[in-house]
């Protein structure tokens, strides 16, 4: 690692205080602690963003689901209220990684650094949830600009991301190195109709499939997303050419969206 | 940086650089060697310790962001010459071959055991997905887990 300066505020403000370019901050550190180690990053100073108590923690606020930026993969896959209210969350969050990876990662982590395989962003893009930061209020369709890329300015921290309560599922082919996803669908029924993302296969990133969308608009019982058209151009890589991608996605929404389907019945 | 910590029980004040790694603190600095740094990419699983009940990757982790915290590695888990239901079991059931991932192993089921006593074996396997052993030993080391389970339940 090149070496830095650290320091670990205890309120949101402080933070917001120190940070800028070259004064990064550290979330779960599942990616930033690799990518440091690898000296593929070289800031100046990092900004401890886990001892602030007020980006932890899960709580139902306006008929949604407030979860704080801090909050682990292993607390949402294990909370009551998340499994009962968004279970399609809760289990998608039980599948992140391996489990000492779930102890230390975080929901505005991944968001924040939106790797185009996380499986977060499907659910946040899915659901329509609203990413809320030290500066305003963020809605999903507008959060995701394509690779590693998000709306955060350089010094906007994430505190808290909102959802809706609804039935959705997750279902994602991982890649068995790393669990990120081959490909990952998130389904999920919200009142203006279905809405699927994928993760994990279009080179610009998580993209909703609006034609698998339309198509159960038109008809809840349609299965034949073999025939739907997929625009996004897929990721190529060693582990799954374009073509197999393809299938692994619409392999993965007829089997998500026939749970949605169990839920909804 | 100044950093208070409980290690294995015992309390201690230790002075480290912002980079320091758990795991290099853990080896270098504590001498408590038991903890293996096998892969340098946050994927094996053989650093693993629990800090505050949970395990995680101590290759993944600055020393500098345990201030305040519990840290257990494999050499905390035994009494004295006492085994843990857990070692116990890994060595019945020989579950281990070269042994480097071992400590990593042991202490991966150890949390596993004290969250879900009573693991199925597909349990037990998606569990151990954060541990890579390279002898491909795994068999034996569910069969660890899976005795191990039965001792902590008939304690």
């Amino acid at each position: 690692m090149y070496e830095f300066d650290y320091v670990r505020p205890t309120t949101l403000q402080e933070a917001q205080d120190l940070v800028g370019e070259d004064k990064k901050l550290l979330a779960g550190g599942q990616t930033y602690m690799p990518t440091l180690r690898q000296r593929l990053a070289m800031p100046e100073l990092l900004i401890d963003l886990n001892a602030i108590p007020v980006l932890h923690g899960i709580c139902e606020a306006d008929d949604r689901i407030s979860i704080g930026a801090m909050t682990r993969h292993a607390e949402v896959a294990s909370d009551g209220l998340v499994r009962s209210k968004i279970p399609g969350l809760a289990s998608m969050a039980g599948g992140i990684g391996d489990p000492a990876v779930r102890h230390r990662g975080t929901l505005g982590g991944s968001l924040a650094n939106n790797d185009p395989s996380a499986c977060y962003p499907a659910a946040v893009l899915a659901l329509n949830a609203v990413v809320h930061t030290s500066k305003r209020s963020i809605e999903a369709k507008d959060f995701f600009q394509g690779l590693f890329t998000t709306a955060l300015d350089e010094d906007e921290i994430i505190s808290h991301v909102t959802f809706p309560s609804v039935p959705c599922a997750y279902l994602k082919f991982k890649q068995p190195a790393s669990g990120f996803a081959l490909a990952g669908v998130f389904a999920c029924k919200l009142d203006d109709g279905f809405r699927l993302a994928v993760t994990g296969a279009g080179q610009e990133g998580v993209f909703r499939w609006q034609q698998a969308e339309a198509a159960l608009n038109n008809d809840a019982s349609f299965g034949d997303f073999k025939s739907l058209a997929l625009e996004p151009d897929m990721i190529e890589d060693v582990h799954a050419d374009a073509d197999y991608r393809s299938n692994l996605v619409r392999v993965a929404a007829g089997r998500v969206v026939a749970q949605l389907r169990e839920q909804l019945a | 940086m100044k950093i208070s910590l409980k290690i294995n029980g015992q309390d201690l004040t230790a002075e480290v650089a912002p980079t320091t790694l758990l795991v290099d603190f853990l080896r270098s600095d504590q001498g408590l060697t038991g903890t293996h740094l096998g892969c340098d990419t946050s994927q094996c699983g053989a650093c693993m310790v629990l800090v505050n009940g949970d395990a995680v990757k101590s290759c993944t982790l600055l020393a500098v962001q345990l201030d305040g915290a519990e840290v257990t590695t494999i050499e905390g888990l035994s009494d004295g010459e006492t085994l843990s239901p857990v070692q116990e079991a890994f060595r019945e059931a020989h579950g281990l071959q070269c042994g480097f991932c071992t400590p990593g192993m042991v202490v991966s089921v150890t949390d596993l055991l004290a969250k879900n006593p009573n693991p199925s074996e597909s349990e037990i396997r998606h569990w151990l997905e954060g541990n890579i052993c390279r002898c491909t030993g795994y068999q034996n080391i569910v069969k660890a887990a899976q005795m191990a389970a039965e001792k902590q339940q008939a304690a």
